[in-house]
């Protein structure tokens, strides 16, 4: 389905990731610059009672980014991306994104979907929801 | 305890470049395929026209700093994060950037005391063209911050 026929109610195509590993969680630490030791050092997760390294929530936000762009493909833009964080994420979890369109705005001839968007493991706890605008191109 | 006194202060904006190279290991660590972060033949085929960055990259730029405030320090909880986009971050672009404290305030909880702190950090790019407003709330549980 082209990108302007979804319609409220209708669901993004899921996407589930490889299992996070804790390799994955340093490269994302070198990558963005966040050296915050919870993610990578496991003693000193353990220290203060998280119970072992835990992933950057931003890493999940980048799972659900993945989620949105595969979805938009060149057919628009988002212009906006909003989440909170729910619950933790861990090695070993495995994650599914996904969300649903809820609105479609039309204003000064360009068309907007609103979508609700979320991050669940193989547990079915939700690590992540949000919600994200995207502009559709012409 | 960070200070209400900070809100309304701003960090002296930053420049940071955007490498290409950069954007391509950021891809790899969230294990994003996707050509347009990686491919400048691709990238070239597309509206975009060179390689893009994707969407929480701003992430990792620097904003600069604000005396009294580390949002990097041990024992903060990332609670909420919003990113705007005004238009793609390419490769080759210099962004200045720079953050300002929106709101500094507390809150009692179950497990205690909490101080929030909302953060705004924005990204404009070298034709001085709005790219980004990225708004972080970061959550400081009481015990941390008298430890």
């Amino acid at each position: 389905m082209a990108l302007r026929d979804f319609q409220p109610g209708d669901a993004l195509p899921e996407l589930t990731k490889p299992t996070v590993t804790k390799t994955q969680l340093v490269m994302y630490s070198g990558a963005s610059g966040d050296f915050n030791p919870i993610h990578t050092v496991e003693e000193y997760a353990q220290e203060v009672g998280l119970g072992g390294v835990i992933a950057h929530g931003m890493l999940t936000m980048a799972f659900v980014g993945q989620l949105l762009t595969e979805w938009i493909g060149l057919d628009g833009q988002m212009e906006g991306f909003k989440v909170r964080f729910t619950g933790m994420v861990r090695p070993g979890d495995v994650i599914t994104c996904s969300g649903r369109v809820t609105e479609r705005l039309e204003t000064d001839g360009t068309l907007r979907l609103v979508c609700k968007v979320q991050a669940i493991t193989q547990q079915g706890e939700v690590a992540m929801k949000g919600t994200a605008t995207v502009a559709v191109l012409e | 305890m960070i200070s209400p006194d900070l809100i309304g202060k701003s960090s002296k904006p930053v420049q940071n470049e955007i490498e290409k190279g950069a954007i391509r290991r950021f891809a790899e660590a969230i294990g994003d395929p996707n050509p347009l972060y990686r491919d400048p033949d691709y990238a070239a085929t597309t509206r975009y026209g060179r390689i893009i960055a994707p969407p929480t990259f701003c992430i990792t730029l620097n904003c600069g700093v604000i005396e009294g405030l580390n949002i990097k320090a041990d024992g903060l909880i990332h609670g909420e994060q919003e990113f705007r986009y005004s238009r793609p971050i390419h490769a080759g672009d210099v962004l200045t950037c720079s953050l300002t404290v929106k709101d500094v305030y507390g809150r009692n909880g179950k497990s205690g005391g909490m101080t929030f702190v909302v953060v705004e950090q924005e990204g404009y790019n070298q034709h001085g063209e709005h790219c980004y407003t990225s708004t972080l709330k970061i959550i400081i549980p009481q015990r941390k911050e008298e430890a």
